[in-house]
């Protein structure tokens, strides 16, 4: 079997790089989706808040993701779902396994990784105590209470503050169950402001800072949490140390990019993102083989997310066309900067945004981008977190080497 | 005259708002970059509403989500919950189906978000 595109992935970034690609000149496009339906993990984000940037109004998670499904349909995207991808090879066969088609190998001619990212779990924070049920990441409670239809839990002790958390303490509340309070490790959150008021504030939900779980407790079910606040090192505290009854820890610790696929099929991994070296065409290493969304690197907002994946799907149609593995300059992280994406800029002119993260909170500085000496984009921040994703677009004309992004002041 | 600062929840930019208010009167509303923004401080400090976003069930064929045709007044969140709760839609249900009109007399539906 032959492809022009493959995209891995029927999530918010595999709709629209599959749309991008059909829309920019290739005719055979598959989408291939592990799930029943496709839409990602956007059919469980059921609150609405998404598509401000791309549509101007605010959406549900499953009404943002019937446009992008809509419109592939209109185009005549083929959706293989409840197919599982098991491998992609460096010269762009991809192995996958469904009840619809046996175990089918695709020719692709370029191919879109749009796999997402999973949620840390609670094997990776290796809590002392006991091992009972009731420990379970937000995003899994979220399927639950959307999806499935039932609660989890009742007396639920949240650990973690990024977004997914604070929505489930939230969506919690509403169906009735007691949301004790919500730790966050860090002095500051991950979450989006908005997030805090209007799921944290408005249900009277403490949010304890600088705060971990040290124990878990119970047999078969868990029976409470042992919390503490911890030190600018982020130890835990002995003496502040203090039990809390609860039925269910529910952990929004993280967010991993889910890359084996990649790292099968050759592809270099940023060690920083854990995802995957893209230029800014969001081509990766490997010739062909393009990726985008939280693949790619851990967004905020699903517009984004969007936009990333369109470039992609654009530039994969390209690929088919022009067989281009342009490379050129690299964009790196300096001061107070974490990681930047895409970590190579191509050489061909076009105006180019990059995607970065700052290491700590800067209050009133600036972000800057430096080709040398020379500042080529600059942006002045009254406040800037890690948990808020930053861009600076530099002009194609002013690109004339490698580029480092850093904060100034603050 | 007191001053209070507002999260504004009407998009992910979250622009932090400063009122200047005296008893009921808004005197000065800054922060915001918008117009919506400007609008959602008015009403967060004399009629505060939130958009409801949850489950309801289907008869047969387990759950949609459903949404707020509009924000409903913050304190009608809970009460709406029980009203929803206690009720299931005769399926099949079609995105932009209303499910339950004029919730607790507002004036807002609760509107299906997705396909049963």
């Amino acid at each position: 079997m032959k492809a022009d595109v493959v995209v891995v992935g029927a999530g918010p970034a595999g709709l629209a790089a599959a749309i991008a690609a059909k829309e920019n000149g290739a005719v055979d496009v598959v989408i291939i989706d592990r799930e029943a339906r496709p839409g990602g993990i956007l059919r469980q984000c059921i609150h609405n808040g998404f598509g401000l940037h791309v549509f101007g109004e605010e959406l549900t998670g499953p009404e943002y993701a019937a446009r992008f499904i809509d419109r592939a349909n209109a185009l005549g995207v083929r959706f293989l779902t409840e197919t599982m991808v098991l491998n992609i090879s460096p010269d762009r066969v991809v192995t996958a396994v469904g009840p619809a088609t046996g175990l089918i190998n695709i020719e692709a001619g370029a191919v879109v990784l749009a796999m997402g990212c999973r949620e840390r779990s609670a094997g990776a924070l290796m809590i002392p105590g006991s091992r009972p049920s009731g420990v379970l990441t937000a995003g899994t409670a979220q399927r639950f209470v959307n999806i499935e239809g039932y609660m989890p839990g009742h007396e639920v002790v949240i650990l973690g503050s990024g977004d997914i958390g604070l929505i489930m303490a939230r969506r919690m509340t509403l169906e009735g169950a007691h949301v004790k309070m919500v730790l966050e490790l860090m002095p500051y959150s991950g979450g989006l402001t908005r997030n805090i008021v209007q799921c944290l504030d408005d249900f009277g939900i403490p949010l304890k800072l600088s705060h971990t779980v040290t124990r878990l407790h119970g047999r078969r079910r868990l029976t409470g949490v042992t919390i503490a606040s911890v030190d600018k090192s982020v130890v835990p505290i002995k003496e502040t140390e203090e039990f809390v009854p609860c039925d269910t820890l529910l952990l929004s610790v993280g967010l991993i990019p889910e890359n084996e696929l990649s790292c099968d099929a050759g592809v270099e991994i940023d060690p920083v993102t854990n995802g995957p070296v893209v230029d800014s065409r969001l081509q990766t290493s490997v010739p062909g083989i393009f990726a985008c969304g939280n693949v790619v690197q851990v967004h905020d907002l699903v517009d984004f997310v969007t936009e990333e994946a369109t470039r992609a799907g654009r530039a994969a149609a390209q690929f088919l066309r022009e067989k281009s593995t342009r490379r050129g300059w690299k964009a790196t992280a300096g001061r107070g900067v974490r990681y930047v994406v895409p970590q190579t800029l191509c050489g061909d002119g076009e105006d180019k945004t990059l995607f970065f993260r700052v290491n700590g909170i800067y209050r009133n500085c600036v972000t800057v981008a430096r080709c040398g000496d020379k500042v080529v984009a600059r942006r002045k921040r009254p406040i800037c977190a890690p948990g808020e994703m930053e861009r600076l677009t530099i002009k194609g004309a002013d690109i004339c080497g490698d580029i480092t992004v850093m904060v100034e002041g603050g | 005259m007191e001053k209070r600062n507002l999260t504004c929840v009407v998009c992910p930019l979250g622009c932090a708002i400063t009122a200047e208010v005296e008893g009921d009167n808004i005197l000065n509303i800054s922060g915001a970059t918008c117009k919506r923004g400007e609008a959602y401080a008015r009403t967060e400090l004399t009629d505060p509403r939130r958009m409801l976003t949850t489950t309801m069930r289907v008869k047969g064929a387990g759950l949609v989500p459903v949404k707020s045709s509009a924000a409903l007044p913050k304190s009608l969140l809970l009460p709406s919950m029980e009203v929803i709760n206690a009720a299931s839609a005769e399926g099949p249900v079609r995105p932009g189906d209303v499910l339950i009109a004029d919730i607790l007399g507002t004036g807002v539906d609760i509107v299906a978000t997705d396909q049963s």
